[in-house]
């Protein structure tokens, strides 16, 4: 067991590393750094001083080198100029050259300046993370239980009507990305002039103008049912379908096992034999499928924040890579793939204790 | 001036409108049930009431994109002053501007029609979306089939490559893919220089273990698949068709490559499981036995009995990358801004979304109802070919 989690963590950090390294490349191609410097210096510069300003704030040499110094395994680079002022990757404001540290990359926890937030990296992102943290709660307490009682009601008797109806129900999840069912919810639930809320006005049930809210840019101060629910349904119900379909297949799967006609025939219960029989070891499969779930998640953060206007992690993904901010892109990239990799391991990990027919030498 | 369309007379109007797609659906359908005993899988899904529903819904907007100029009312791209963000049913200002009397699904934000910018998304979305699956699954099955046959570094290396590109996040690769920074460097160019040689190849290789015996057929099926893909290489990767009929919008092909890049390695690992598993049967062992090539054996053996789960893949597939698109539209990326798709509608469409949900909303439930008949289509497939 140790030297399978020894060896997949060793993949891990291999992965990890090919992956930020391909996305330090692309963030860090001639033309984005151009863009940076135009941003940063002056947006009339000649060529001429793009390029010896790319070169004097440390973006010039190889790219190898760049992420070295990025990661922190390479110590960060330095530049005395004509008046003997040292400027370097690790001397910020207030920092004297001679006590800067030599490496300052992620592994030593500078993430770098976001020249879209104007603040370090880490700061802003954890704050970001810490909001999406919520919606991702939230989403995970809707999607799961919803997936897996559908699954398994499904699942238990194959081909009755309720299969059918919630197969189809399943199938109708899986084909609505969440730009359209955010859309879609939006105009029923959260419009003054279609769907619900007028009549519900009308009525004089709802003292507003919606029903809910369209937005949910107040959710950041505080979080509550009317301006957090259409989001989180709105990333839920594509999970859902997925999972459902899942739990279903594994589920119909136990049910014709040998072990659950026995109980059967012994006199045992259908709801007894469901849920002390069937129920844990239809649910090893979908763990897994909940774990993957993850990276697919963080699509479906990165729209309905989008969507919704929540200032989150993925509200500061598309504005770091809409404002060219290389740092912050970076910093979210990590997160990113930390959270796949990670999630992946997990399940590995889970479906083996889980599991008992595997046994790993 | 006339008075707005009730919806009742809007969904007939637009029925009306749809006449040419019903004929055409009503004439599949008429000669597919007719010949169905005749026609093996294809013929099957007619057994399968939820194949026929998912089925019928596909057809419908592969007839849309097929007939959208006799079906949109107006221009796509015209723009009728007094119909900015109209409702529904809404009739013209001034009824000389155009033939149609009415906006039937209403004007957007810059007033042009609706419901001609559904019709027409169609046909870009069902262009692009099949388009990019069929490269996918070229790359997918020319680097699955070798890997899972002959196993071994090959395989190690490339299934890294493919978990690799598979634990990156879709939108952030499409962020970092998709961006005029990035067509500036030409990297888009040279991974469709890579990812466009493989259907070539792929067919190369086919015909090659094919007719290897019967060598003048052999040349002549290889020199045609050359002639004619290097001709339409040479156009879509670099842009340089000497007689100008394959080329693509820089912009079109950076959302062409990326979208075949996402899903390429997912059809690896498909292709390359389900090798795995058949290359331990018997009738591989008998070809290897009859001294065939491995080639002939992966392309005529082993891939022709791989063919239901991938046409139930390919189906799916699609509809992912129908998602994957409008994703690329929602979020303003690669597409050009006039463009009708539904991704980049819906993403005009929902500033103003809790006001006027009209222009967001048709693109919206087209593109729902586009993959859901897809995903139909797959499922009736899976059921009537697991009958086998």
């Amino acid at each position: 067991m140790l030297k399978f989690v020894a060896r997949r963590s060793g993949v891990m950090v291999l992965t990890a590393i090919a992956l930020t390294f391909i996305v330090f490349f692309l963030t860090n191609l001639p033309p984005n750094l151009e863009k940076l410097a135009r941003t940063e210096g002056s947006v009339r510069m000649t060529d001429d001083q793009v390029t010896s300003w790319i070169e004097e704030n440390g973006h010039g040499g190889s790219v190898f080198g760049r992420y070295a110094q990025w990661l922190g395994v390479a110590p960060g680079w330095l530049r005395t100029d004509e008046k003997g002022v040292t400027r370097g990757r690790c001397i910020d404001d207030g920092v004297v050259a001679e006590t800067a540290p030599r490496y300052c990359g992620v592994l030593q926890g500078d993430w770098g300046f976001s020249t879209f937030a104007k603040e370090p990296v880490s700061n802003f992102l954890g704050e970001k993370l810490a909001a999406t943290g919520w919606l991702m709660l939230a989403v995970m307490l809707v999607m799961v239980p919803t997936s897996l009682i559908m699954g398994i009601l499904s699942g238990m008797r194959e081909g009755s009507r309720t299969d059918r109806v919630l197969s189809a129900g399943a199938i109708a999840s899986t084909a609505t990305p969440e730009y359209v069912s955010g859309v879609v919810l939006v105009a029923a639930f959260a419009s003054a002039t279609t769907g619900l809320s007028p009549i519900l006005k009308d009525w004089g049930w709802i003292s507003g103008n919606t029903l809910f809210l369209g937005t949910a840019t107040s959710a950041s101060d505080g979080i509550t049912f009317w301006n957090f629910a259409l989001p989180v349904i709105t990333i839920a119900l594509y999970g859902i379908g997925y999972i459902a379909r899942m739990t279903r297949a594994s589920m119909t799967e136990v049910m014709t096992q040998q072990y659950i006609r026995t109980a059967r025939l012994k006199g045992v219960s259908f709801r007894q034999v469901v849920i002390r029989h069937a129920l844990r070891n239809a649910l090893i499969a979908p763990f897994t499928v909940i774990m993957l779930q993850f990276p697919w998640l963080l699509n479906g953060v990165v729209i309905v924040e989008t969507l919704f206007n929540y200032k989150g992690f993925g509200w500061t993904l598309v504005q770091a890579a809409g404002n060219n901010d290389i740092e912050l892109l970076l910093g979210c990239s990590v997160v990113a793939v930390l959270v796949v990799l990670v999630t992946q391991l997990i399940s590995d990990i889970g479906y083996v204790f889980l599991n008992p027919r595997i046994r790993l030498a | 001036m006339t008075d707005p369309l009730s919806w009742g007379a809007i969904f007939l109007a637009m029925a009306v409108r749809f006449t040419p797609v019903w004929i055409a659906l009503v004439v599949t359908f008429a000669l597919s049930i007719t010949f169905k005993r005749r026609l093996a899988l294809y013929g099957k899904l007619f057994d399968s009431p939820v194949g026929m529903i998912g089925f019928a819904i596909v057809m419908f907007w592969v007839f849309t994109a097929f007939f959208a100029d006799m079906i949109i009312t107006h221009d796509p791209l015209g723009q009728l002053s007094g119909l900015k963000n109209a409702v529904p049913g809404s009739p013209l200002k001034n009824p000389e501007d155009a033939s149609y009397l009415y906006y039937l699904l209403g004007g957007d934000h810059l007033a042009r029609d609706v419901f001609s910018r559904m019709v027409m998304g169609a046909r870009r979305v069902l262009t692009i979306a099949p388009a990019a699956t069929l490269f996918a699954f070229m790359v997918g099955i020319s680097l699955g089939l070798p890997a899972g046959y002959f196993g071994g570094k090959f395989d190690t290396i490339l299934s890294f490559v493919a978990n690799l590109v598979l634990a990156f996040p879709v939108i952030l690769l499409f962020y970092l893919l998709v961006t005029p920074e990035i067509r500036d460097t030409g990297i888009p160019i040279y991974l469709a220089a890579v990812l466009f040689l493989f259907p070539i190849l792929f067919l190369c290789v086919l015909w090659n273990s094919r007719y290897f015996t019967n060598k003048p057929r052999r040349n002549l099926y290889v020199g045609i698949t050359l002639v004619i893909g290097l001709w339409a290489y040479s156009g879509l990767a670099f842009n340089l068709d000497p007689l100008g009929v394959w080329s693509m919008e820089p912009n079109l092909l950076n959302v062409l490559v990326s979208v075949v890049f996402v899903n390429a390695p997912t059809v690896f690992r498909i292709v390359r499981g389900i090798v795995l598993d058949l290359k331990a049967r018997d009738y591989v062992a008998a070809g290897q036995t009859r001294g065939e090539g491995p080639w002939y054996i992966m392309l005529w053996e082993i891939l022709p009995n791989a063919r239901g789960p991938l046409i139930v893949d390919f189906c799916l597939r699609i509809g992912y990358t129908t998602i994957l698109l409008g994703t690329l539209g929602f979020f303003g990326l690669g597409v050009s801004p006039e463009s009708p798709d539904w991704g980049s509608t819906i993403d005009d469409g929902r500033k103003l979304l809790s006001i006027f949900p009209h222009p967001a909303l048709a693109p919206a439930l087209a593109l729902m109802s586009l993959v859901l008949g897809l995903n139909l289509l797959a499922d009736g497939l899976r059921e009537e070919s697991m009958k086998d």
